[in-house]
């Protein structure tokens, strides 16, 4: 039972855990004290004084944000002394400030803007010349303009602290101080951009957002991120159909305010300009625009007509539709066009790690518990090169609950840092290593295993077992590489299985070919392919397979095709994307592009042509149907409505399927990169920092 | 890059003055040696005892650029600090400073071209008793006067 401190705090009775401070205890009785530097989450600075609150007994003002409640503490925070205080730290913050506030980035968002309107002088009394400097190009993506910089520090914390890259610091002194960059004129770090989000005023800007709009006349759109599966929720803001930047400042989703390279800069791929706008077909060797309704009607012959003579299809779905797609599409290959030849890249032996831990409930770490765990083993991952997420949550649980993290790699990385143990092993002996560290292992009170591709097929069951043997309670994150990969697989994306995990045997099929499979057969009649590339790493063996490709560009599979569909992205769409950890959440269309149909809509204008019934291609009905049909995501509609994440459960007896572990590969996709979107992103392809080289400090 | 061996003895001796695991607090002093033998904090400098000492060039950037008796460029052989602040002020400080700039026809930050001699208006040096004061390198000249600027000048000339 905690401890529980009882204060006054501007005549309200208020009751708060041992421990907290008083800002935060004034916030929970909805009473805000201004403030700059602190942040929630952050080392205190108590630079800034904004905080100044009067305590009764105390003989001058104090900062409620280093101030411990104490029983029977009596607080006042707007007394007339501390409004003078107030007003006098804004007018010395004001002395070297430009107040170019109209042509600020941070103009209307500013929250020393809206500090000045509540407790501001009306006039300075400053007279001397204000020190000026250029603005600053850190990066591609991160500007500086030092006189607007108020030097909270909070830059400096969130790049240090809360990523572990150090890359800014604070450089001169007293009127001269400003705020440098690793590399003397310029960064080389994450390129995360939390720098620019997390700074009060405009001194820190975002290359692609920086004099574009007004925070007033976009719309602000909460969706899921495009790029990588930890699922961070992201807020679009939109004017006229263009998404204009993407941050998560109100700190709703999962992942609170954190948002990588990608999530941040990397929405662009949109926009590009080799963006397909229109259906293409081949003729005479050539791919030609023609329109919709021309297109799936080729597509729908030429599919019944294969399926009249029980041709072969092939199906390649994808880490990046929705839920929703990915039900429908392997519905539609299962009873329309009665194929069991589909596939989609794993990334991960999600299958394996299910099958391992069947009939366990509650065995899935969420991305909560790598925030609340006590200790957490990585196993042949570069968390903070592939999933960025992930890592800032074991970072921020190191610093704010001591988390005891081990580390089995291959290579060096960045959570070396501040493991308690990080062991370095060859390629392929991951596990030999891991089972080296069970004494220390088993006096842990709680584990959480994340691993990566090289745990596959047989040794997931080892790696079970090892965690079992420990005698302390375990939970496993599966690593997979793309933002609804983890979906493709619970989804039924596979030859042998169902949604749910259901051997398609229930279905009364028999095993379908994998991927490669697929690629390989030399008798292959027709290749669907939704959302991948597998042509970019293998050929297609079946020179007369009739290929449909589904994608926003055109892709080297997509150049190989005979029709080629231009689909949304998932900027453009609603539906839900599960996470690496099997959370589901709600996406939410911020923009419609042109001559672009979702997945979803593009099976449903098939279906219609073959005549072929799938059910309503509408994304909250395909998800009630999904609700009531796979096992694990009957979870509850308001969470996701309200923009939160549902765990999904898989709770199933054994996954009874031949172990592939030759299928499972992660593109060890970095930071800059982000498969087929990446590659079409400015943002990302605009930094300088090498592929894969992280900054480590 | 490497130092001479009694620096790198002065080195030695300094980290251990400090806690293990704490050894980033012989930055400044070290800083310091290292520039008094170099002449300036190069980026050679950084480089080298960011590597001892397990501190990142931009937090050594931040002590650098933070502290004025550090400096990246060379100065004279021999760097002189007027006091102007206010003992020294009142007692003819500034003009001596103004003195030098002419005698040495340099600026404040400057550095004379035989780079003998550079000069630095400095605040409060501790020396208000004996004002005006300033400070060659590390020695310290108390009650100056314009004469005593002149011998000083010419006998710094004459041992060089
Ligand atoms: S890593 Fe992120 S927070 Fe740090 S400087 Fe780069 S963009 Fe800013
Ligand atoms: S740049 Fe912004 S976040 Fe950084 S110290 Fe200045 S005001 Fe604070
Ligand atoms: S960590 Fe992944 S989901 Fe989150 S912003 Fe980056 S790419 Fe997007
Ligand atoms: S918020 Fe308390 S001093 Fe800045
Ligand atoms: S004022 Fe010059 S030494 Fe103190």
């Amino acid at each position: 039972m905690e401890e529980l401190v009882k204060l006054t705090i501007d005549g309200k009775q208020v009751e708060v855990p041992a421990g907290t401070l008083v800002i935060n205890a004034a916030k929970a009785a909805g009473i805000e004290i201004p403030a700059f530097c602190y942040y929630d989450g952050l080392a205190l600075q108590a630079a800034c004084r904004m905080c100044l609150v009067e305590v009764k007994k105390a003989p001058k003002l104090l900062t409620a944000c280093t101030l411990v409640a104490q029983p029977g503490m009596v607080v006042h925070t707007e007394t007339p002394a501390v409004v003078e205080a107030r007003k006098a730290m804004l007018e010395f913050l004001l002395t070297n400030h430009p107040l170019d506030c109209p042509v600020c980035d941070k103009g209307g968002e500013c929250e020393l803007q809206d500090m000045v309107f509540r407790y501001g002088a009306g006039e300075s009394r400053f007279l001397e010349q204000k020190v000026h400097t250029e603005e600053k190009q850190f990066s591609p993506l991160v500007y500086f303009d030092a006189p607007r910089c108020i030097l909270c520090y909070r830059c400096v914390r969130i790049c240090d602290e809360g990523l572990g890259v150090k890359a800014l610091g604070v450089v001169h002194r007293g009127v001269y101080t400003e705020i440098g960059p690793n590399r003397g004129d310029h960064l080389e770090c994450d390129e995360c951009g939390m720098c620019i989000d997390i700074c009060p005023v405009g001194a820190l800007t975002s290359g692609r957002y920086r004099y574009k709009t007004r925070p007033w006349e976009m719309q602000h759109v909460g969706t899921i991120c495009a790029h990588c599966s930890n699922g961070c929720k992201t807020t679009l803001g939109v004017r006229n159909d263009a998404i204009i930047r993407a941050n998560n400042r109100d700190r709703s989703g999962l992942n609170g305010e954190f948002l990588c390279v990608k999530g941040r800069f990397g929405f662009d791929f949109v926009e590009h300009p080799e963006r397909l706008r229109t259906p293409l077909v081949r003729e005479g060797g050539e791919l030609r625009p023609v329109n919709w309704m021309q297109a799936v009607a080729l597509v729908a012959r030429r599919f019944e007509e294969i399926r009249a003579r029980g041709g072969r299809i092939g199906v390649i779905g994808s880490n990046r539709t929705t839920n929703e797609e990915n039900y429908c599409l392997q519905k539609f290959a299962r009873q329309v066009l009665g194929t069991n030849h589909i596939d989609h890249h794993r990334t991960g032996d999600v299958v394996a790690l299910v099958d391992a831990l069947a009939g366990r409930t509650g065995a899935l770490a969420t991305t909560g518990d790598l925030y609340r765990t006590r200790a957490a083993l990585v196993i042949a991952a570069d968390l903070a090169q592939q999933q960025p997420f992930l890592a800032f949550q074991l970072r921020a649980n190191w610093r704010h609950h001591g988390l005891r993290l081990y580390a089995v790699t291959p290579g060096p990385v960045r959570e070396e840092q501040y493991a308690v143990r990080s062991v370095r092993c060859r390629p392929g002996e991951e596990l030999a290593a891991v089972e080296g560290l069970a004494a220390e292992l088993k006096g842990e009170p709680e584990l959480v295993i994340l691993f990566g591709d090289a745990v596959k097929g047989e040794l997931v069951h080892r790696l079970v077992a090892f965690g079992d043997s420990l005698g302390i309670p375990v939970k496993y994150v599966c690593l997979v590489d793309y933002a609804n990969s983890r979906g493709a697989a619970d989804m039924g994306l596979l030859p042998d299985l169902l949604p749910g995990y259901r051997p398609v045997a229930e279905a009364g099929l028999e095993r379908g070919m994998a991927l490669p499979e697929i690629l390989a057969a030399p008798d292959l009649d027709a290749l669907w392919v939704v959302g991948a590339n597998p042509l970019k790493d293998a050929p297609l063996a079946s020179t007369a397979a009739f290929v449909v490709v589904q994608d926003l560009f055109l892709t080297e599979t997509a150049r190989r095709a005979d029709v080629v569909l231009p689909a949304a992205s998932a900027y453009e769409k609603t539906g839900t994307f599960t996470n690496v950890c099997g959370e589901i959440q709600q996406l939410r269309k911020a923009i419609d592009f042109p001559g672009a149909k979702t997945d979803l809509e593009i099976f449903g204008l098939l279906a219609r042509a073959m005549r072929a019934e799938i059910g309503p291609a509408n994304p909250e009905k395909v998800f009630e149907e999904i609700r009531a049909t796979v096992p694990g995501y009957n979870v509850a509609l308001p969470v996701l409505a309200a923009g939160g994440a549902a765990p999904s459960s898989p709770q199933n007896g054994r996954v009874p399927v031949e172990w592939r572990p030759e299928l499972i590969r992660s593109a060890r996709d970095t930071l800059f990169r982000s498969g087929t979107l990446g590659r079409y992103s400015q943002a990302l392809n605009s930094v300088t920092e090498a592929p894969g080289e992280l900054y480590r400090g | 890059m490497t130092f001479s061996p009694e620096l790198e003895a002065k080195f030695a001796r300094l980290v251990t003055h400090y806690p293990p695991g704490r050894e980033r607090a012989a930055l400044i002093p070290m800083l310091l040696f290292a520039q008094d033998e170099v002449g300036a904090i190069t980026p050679e400098v950084v480089q080298e005892i960011s590597r001892r000492l397990k501190v990142s060039p931009l937090e050594i950037e931040e002590v650098v650029s933070y502290y004025s008796m550090l400096h990246k460029e060379p100065r004279g052989r021999y760097h002189f600090q007027v006091c102007t602040n206010i003992s020294c002020m009142l007692l003819g400080g500034a003009e001596l400073f103004e003195y030098l700039k002419e005698k040495l026809g340099i600026d404040n930050h400057g550095v004379t071209p035989d780079g003998l001699f550079s000069l630095e208006e400095v605040e409060c040096i501790g020396a208000c008793s004996w004002a005006p004061a300033l400070q060659v390198n590390y020695d310290y000249h108390h009650w100056v006067t314009r004469e005593r600027l002149d011998r000083l000048i010419e006998d710094l000339r004459k041992v060089s």
